[in-house]
């Protein structure tokens, strides 16, 4: 059974990989979860850094969006969207389809390449 | 003229002119958006006139126009990261939040596959425009379903043309009715405490008639939770009317 979003994203929560890359879109007989957030806190919103288990292996990820209402005149997503990243910070996959908040662009340093990758902007 | 016997016709008084006074009417029936009418408490009211004076000195330079949940709405904001410096929304209002300068509004639209919903301040300084692009009701005043019912009844085209409002009197009611997707979702909707009307609800019978089990028919008959806003609108209309004329 699927329980309702609680919350940002924190430790076993179920993501939604976002980008076009093969680990993110082969078929797998679990979904992928999250394990760790880079956080003091556990909890993850938009623009912090997660670790994810997908098809039994540990991979960074970046959180672009979640089902959590956050600040008035940012987007709330209908799920927990995540880009796979390398531990340098590059992405792993070409192209990202799903918008993207424009909060994110506040970080142009970290996630420049992430945003190069992005399509829509919300 | 032939008449009968040869007499004159009888005299037919000329039927008197109906006077429709449009003026009067379409004054009593403007609309007033629903935050400038304070909640039930006891806050001082000083409170709630300096925060409508607040209200009429933004509207005085920004057009907010009328608009009600349902209708679909383009926003564009201030965004300082953005190139061009501002972004465009396009999405039916699903709910109006909020009293006095804090009222807010839900709009939600379907991009790419995802469901988005933006919660933006109708008094922010951030926001540059607001365009309805289609102004109708639908059956409920809170479309929050919508994140349950099958995506397409969210998807609304960004590049979208105005459509021009037919009449000047009323506003059009959509009655469409919703379909969902299966269960479960976010509420349980079927319960008579949300009171929809927009749903097709594909339940079956006995699982309909269970949701009645949670009805509290009691509430609509308490005194104690009514409240007439009609003195308090007419007031606030006639503040809204002298103020705006300065």
């Amino acid at each position: 059974s699927i329980t309702g979003a609680c919350g940002a994203i924190q430790k076993l929560t179920r993501v939604r990989v976002v980008d076009n890359s093969t680990l993110g879109n082969t078929p797998y007989h679990r979904p992928p979860k999250c394990i760790h957030v880079y956080n003091k806190t556990g909890v993850g919103k938009v623009g912090d850094k997660i670790l994810l288990a997908i098809k039994g292996e540990k991979k960074k990820a970046l959180i672009v969006g979640h089902k959590m209402p956050g600040p008035t005149m940012t987007p709330r997503f209908d799920s927990n969207n995540v880009v796979l990243i390398e531990d340098n910070g590059n992405p792993v996959g070409t192209r990202i389809k799903t918008p993207i908040p424009c909060t994110l662009r506040r970080r142009e340093g970290e996630f420049s390449k992430v945003l190069a990758i992005a399509r829509n902007f919300v | 003229r032939v008449s009968s016997d040869g007499k004159p016709p009888k005299f037919q008084p000329p039927p008197k002119p109906v006077i429709i006074d449009r003026k009067t009417q379409k004054e009593e029936r403007r609309f007033l958006s629903p935050e400038f009418i304070p909640p039930r408490g006891r806050t001082d009211p000083l409170k709630y006139y300096l925060e409508r004076k607040d209200m009429i000195q933004r509207r005085k330079v920004f057009n907010i126009p009328e608009f009600y949940v349902g209708s679909v709405l383009a926003v564009t904001a201030a965004d300082p990261h953005a190139s061009d410096k501002s972004t465009r929304f396009v999405g039916i209002c699903i709910q109006r939040g909020g009293k006095g300068l804090g009222a807010t509004f839900v709009l939600r639209n379907v991009i790419e596959d995802q469901g988005v919903e933006i919660c933006y301040e109708l008094y922010s300084p951030r926001i540059q425009a607001i365009e309805v692009l289609k102004l109708e009701k639908r059956l409920d005043e809170n479309l929050m379903y919508l994140r349950d019912a099958l995506p397409e009844y969210s998807t609304f085209d960004v590049n979208m043309k105005p459509v021009p409002p037919e009449d000047h009197e009323e506003i059009p009611v959509n009655k469409l009715q919703v379909r969902m997707k299966p269960k479960p979702w976010s509420k349980r909707w079927e319960r008579p405490k949300y009171n929809i009307k927009g749903i097709k609800f594909e339940l079956p019978e006995h699982k309909m008639k269970a949701a009645q089990k949670w009805s509290q028919p009691w509430l609509e008959f308490d005194m104690l939770r009514e409240y007439d806003t009609s003195k308090i609108e007419k007031k606030i209309r006639k503040e809204l009317s002298e103020e705006l004329e300065k």
